[in-house]
């Protein structure tokens, strides 16, 4: 058990190693919700209503985006060129358990993700005015929903790497499909001002239950009337986001692929 | 247990979209052997080794390797195995060091990385990151990858593609020193050259079939081949005669011509000679 954690760790801390020393991805990955909550905070200043600014709102659905980018986007792109170098049947190779390549990836996306929304926190705090939430229940909400939400993007992000053919491929695969995730999952705009059927749609993925999720944690309650379901429907964010990582895992299990196709 | 074979394969068989990639091969490796598969790009040599070494299923025939049947392989049989893949695994933006101390944490009993390090002469590059190697110090690195687990047999997949000359030569010493600490190899090539400099016995593949199975000297019979026995005549005309004695005809024409015989040589078959007979001829020969 103890080999076991000490694999998981060495390659976890290999991973983060290897995230550091490439600085495009360091770069994007860490400053991207920022320069989004930039962007977004001049554009518009007005507030949402009830004294509460677009800025509170949009900080949401760039948290969520934030660890999508990590979790789901990052592993789908990065596993397909992995694999085509020929780094994932070298490991094949190797006694190591196929188990620590995952583990060594989710402890990467953790750490990640845990520096990138706290970037992201501060910046909006200091700069735009956000209001971090003052209870401790809502500091709970925040990391399980943060949590199960990553992991749910890590499990799919792992799973997806097995639809892209090759690593050059990967980004135009995967791109679109956490773009037009991020539209109709109310990362841009307010949710309840999209049409009704594309909410419908986006309420089968998991970024609209995370979304929803963090607007529990940073908007006031009394906005929970607005939502769809007219409350913040936390039991059922739970519910979706878990079953995600069931769903995330099961294909991992079954599609992961650890050599290219051309390679048998 | 060590008179075991390190590899015994039988009639193994392995098709793609129902063409013949692996024929029928039979295979013995002896433990502390170099033994090299020889053919032609396209011949099944690695199929073959990617079966033994438990990346691809075989459709038929009978395996095992260090007494255990690659398919149903565990981490324990992984330990004991080194491989060095036709194409290499980058690592990027980590070091030479960083990557070889990683792998050597994935066994049971690894040899001091750094001391690999120098082994595959990378002692210079340790702390230099791996996409700034030169193709041949990749090769290095692949190999100081197959070997840190400390391998009792290590497949090593056309190890020098691609390299020039001096460098290849260069790389050869390497691998004697390996074989000089006593591990197993199976070593796949298309290099003639390199299956004559390197191995004890060579197999010649060909059509996904073995075509023959001898030490370097008696492939294809070379050794009891008639010999070509070329001489000039006094007046300074080329001849030349085949003969299972040669011996005896060197010895007729030296006292023929008294003493000295101009412009002689005695040659047998080559191994090009015999190998391009057995690749030509489908692998049957």
């Amino acid at each position: 058990m103890t080999a076991a954690t000490t694999l998981a760790r060495r390659q976890g801390a290999l991973e983060i190693k290897q995230f550091l020393r490439s600085r495009e991805s360091v770069v994007f990955t860490m400053a991207f919700p920022v320069i989004m909550i930039f962007i977004f905070a001049s554009i518009f200043k007005g507030d949402i209503g009830g004294g509460v600014r677009f800025t509170q709102y949009f900080v949401t659905g760039m948290i969520a985006t934030g660890l999508l980018s990590v979790g789901f986007q990052s592993l789908a792109i990065q596993i397909p060129i992995e694999r085509d170098r020929g780094v994932l049947k070298r490991l094949r190779g190797t006694p190591v358990p196929k188990w620590v390549y995952f583990a060594g990836k989710t402890v990467m996306v953790l750490a990640i993700g845990v520096a990138e929304t706290a970037l992201l926190l501060a910046v909006a705090a200091l700069f735009f005015d956000l209001t971090l939430p003052r209870t401790a229940d809502r500091w709970v909400t925040f990391a399980w929903v943060s949590v199960l939400g990553i992991t749910a993007c890590t499990l799919c992000g792992i799973a997806f790497s097995s639809v892209a053919r090759t690593g050059r491929g990967a980004s135009a695969v995967v791109t679109p499909v956490a773009l037009v995730l991020q539209f109709i999952s109310g990362v841009f705009f307010v949710f309840t001002d999209l049409p009704g059927w594309m909410q419908q749609v986006a309420a089968l993925f998991p970024l609209k239950w995370m979304c929803q999720g963090l607007r529990a944690v940073f908007l006031p309650d009394s906005f929970a009337g607005l939502e769809p379901g007219g409350s913040w429907e936390l039991g059922k964010v739970a519910m979706v986001l878990g079953a995600w990582c069931v769903i995330g895992l099961v294909l991992c299990l079954t599609t992961f692929r650890w050599t290219s196709r051309r390679d048998g | 247990m060590d008179d075991e074979p390190a590899i015994v394969a039988r009639n193994l068989r392995k098709s793609y979209g129902g063409v013949a990639a692996v024929d029928g091969v039979d295979l013995t490796v002896r433990r502390g052997e170099v033994f090299a598969l020889l053919g032609p790009n396209g011949a099944g040599k690695t199929t073959t080794v990617e079966i033994l070494e438990g990346y691809r299923r075989r459709d038929a025939g009978e395996v095992s390797v260090l007494g255990t049947d690659p398919a149903r392989a565990d981490a324990a049989w992984r330990a004991r195995i080194g491989i060095v893949l036709q194409s290499t695994g980058e690592f990027e933006d980590l070091t030479v060091r960083e990557v070889v101390h990683h792998f050597a944490g994935f066994y049971p009993a690894p040899y001091p990385p750094d001391d690999v390090i120098a082994q595959v002469g990378l002692a210079g590059k340790a702390n230099a990151r791996t996409h700034g190697l030169s193709g041949g110090q990749r090769r290095r690195l692949d190999v100081a990858l197959g070997i840190i687990g400390r391998p009792e047999l290590l497949f090593l997949d056309e190890p020098t593609t691609g390299f020039d000359p001096e460098a290849r030569v260069e790389f050869w010493d390497l691998i004697r020193g390996l074989i000089a600490l006593g591990t197993t190899i199976v070593l796949t090539t298309h290099y003639l050259d390199e299956a004559e400099a390197l191995a004890d016995r060579i197999a010649v593949i060909a059509g996904g079939r073995v075509a023959a199975v001898a030490s370097p000297a008696d492939l294809g019979g070379r050794r009891n081949a008639p010999a070509t026995v070329a001489w000039r005549s006094p007046e300074g005309e080329p001849r030349s005669e085949q003969t299972a004695t040669p011996t005896a005809l060197v010895a007729e024409l030296s006292a023929r011509l008294g003493g000295e015989i101009p412009g002689l040589t005695v040659t047998r078959p080559t191994l090009e000679d015999v190998y391009l007979t057995m690749i030509g001829s489908g692998g049957r020969a």
